[in-house]
């Protein structure tokens, strides 16, 4: 399974990409698959402010329940709406139009680089 | 470890994503749990599932003995006819549910979750003494392969398995056998997806041929893999109970709605005494529906509106055929009749729910 290298990830099986003091947040491919299809995503509100560790949203399957995390502690700038209309893009897209929210933060996130991350998943 | 299924390689080769069930290494999904489960519904889907346990019944007081050991009468089948049965607990609880085919007169296949082959076989020997009989777990020596779906009986019908009595003979919980190469195989009119559909019992080392035989065949017709995943949406839309979350040792038969399974009247039979005190007052089990897309999960607590505890919920999913949630829970009996409004604690927010006459989905009947 191919991980983005130019991604951060976290144990939480998260992805984060950094622009500047905004953080994007997504599952990975490897948290989608285990998931299966992805048919519910709930997401935090936009203005929302968010603690690193929170539980701020899920994403279900028909199988399983698998909680959304904040990497990063800041407020929500954007959540993914069309992600909640056809949740399947978390399965067909999950490091592009998957993406499910995006978080301003004040000191940045840190994370594993792609080869840990590979690392972790045992690839 | 989990132990190898003799089509793992097979399931390998398509892409299978595997899950440990009951100590199998078992096929989850192929690709997607929601093509899967809707291929079962509009045309066909195939399903490895040589997981389950087999056990062979023989001897001249087979029938005498099932009637004692289980709790219905399979005495009163017929030569390949099948019946859905309960093997209880002396206390009126439920060891396993199975499907009973009776092969010949003096020989029954009894087909047992993969999870309870040890104590059911533990049971099926203990119950077996004094009756002139001999129990046999046949488990290794069977696969088992279904083919459910609206095509299923097209695909079987052009596949290479020879079935002299025809499959135009082969009704609902029915058994016939058939040839495949040089095995004998059995073709069962049964299954856990609520549409019609075939199981079929072949010797281990043929699996793979016939597995390859049907695939290329269905491949014309619409089908697919399907995995274990899909299996349980497909069977909790119809209703259908899964041991360990509808069935257990502490649910009595007529908690679960399957009295109709136990034949109180029998002279004798395990669970009779403790199950003639019947389970009023016992919570039992019905299906509730929500809007939305958010699932009651197994474990939920059931609430009324006014937040007292009634009930828990044993299975749900928000339903691949129907669009909105659905769920299986046991509730207090003052709350099982259907339009009750109850809700469920879904990790903390409350869900409103609507108990819903089970099955959720049922098929078009169009065949006999």
């Amino acid at each position: 399974m191919s991980v983005p290298e130019n991604l951060l990830y976290t144990k939480d099986h998260e992805w984060i990409s950094l622009e500047g003091d905004v953080a994007t947040v997504g599952i990975t491919q490897y948290a989608a698959d285990a998931l299966g299809d992805v048919v519910f995503v709930a997401l935090p509100a936009v203005g929302d402010t968010v603690s690193m560790g929170a539980i701020v949203g899920e994403v279900e399957s028909t199988k399983s329940v698998g909680e959304i995390f904040a990497p990063v502690a800041g407020e929500v700038m954007e959540a993914n709406d069309s992600v909640v209309d056809a949740p399947d893009t978390v399965n067909s897209d999950p490091y592009g139009a998957g993406w499910l929210m995006k978080v301003r933060f004040t000191t940045a996130p840190e994370g594993m680089d792609a080869a840990a991350y590979q690392a972790l998943i045992g690839d | 470890m989990s132990q190898q299924i003799p089509l793992h390689a097979a399931h390998e080769r398509a892409g299978a994503s595997f899950t440990d069930f009951a100590g199998f290494d078992m096929p989850l999904r192929y690709d997607s749990d929601l093509v899967e489960h809707k291929a079962v519904r509009t045309t066909a889907g195939m399903f490895d599932l040589s997981h389950m346990a087999e056990i062979t019944v023989t001897g001249s007081q087979a029938a005498a003995f099932l009637d004692y050991a289980l709790s219905n009468r399979l005495s009163a089948l017929e030569d390949h006819q099948a019946k859905y049965s309960l093997l209880l607990t002396e206390s009126g609880g439920v060891v396993d549910d199975l499907i009973v085919y009776r092969l010949g007169e003096t020989e029954f296949l009894i087909v047992a979750n993969a999870a309870n082959r040890q104590p059911a076989l533990e049971a099926l020997k203990a119950r077996a003494a004094g009756f002139e009989v001999a129990v046999t777990d046949s488990s290794e020596q069977w696969a088992l392969i279904a083919v459910q779906g609206p095509q299923a009986k097209t695909i079987l019908e052009h596949s290479g398995i020879e079935i002299p009595a025809g499959l135009d003979e082969l009704r609902y919980y029915r058994i016939t056998p058939g040839k495949f190469h040089t095995d004998t195989v059995w073709i069962a009119r049964t299954g856990y997806t609520g549409e019609d559909g075939y199981e079929i019992f072949i010797p281990s080392h043929g699996a793979e041929a016939l597995w390859n035989e049907l695939e290329a065949t269905g491949a014309g017709h619409g089908m697919i893999l399907c995995g274990l995943a899909c299996r349980d949406t497909l069977r909790l839309e119809a209703g259908m109970p899964l041991y360990g979350h509808e069935l257990g040792l502490d649910i009595a038969p007529a908690q679960a709605g399957l009295g109709r399974v136990v034949v109180a009247e029998k002279e004798r039979f395990v669970g009779k005494e403790a199950l003639a005190l019947g389970s009023e007052g016992k919570r039992v089990l019905v299906g509730l529906v929500a809007e939305g897309k958010r699932a009651p999960r197994a474990g939920y607590a059931v609430l009324t509106s006014a937040g007292a505890l009634v009930g828990e919920v044993t299975s749900g999913a928000l339903s691949p055929t129907l669009g909105y949630p659905i769920a299986m829970a046991f509730v207090e009996a003052d709350y099982a009749a259907a339009e009750s409004e109850l809700m469920v604690d879904v990790r903390g927010s409350h869900l409103r729910v609507t108990v819903h006459q089970l099955p959720f989905y049922q098929r078009k009947k169009a065949v006999s």
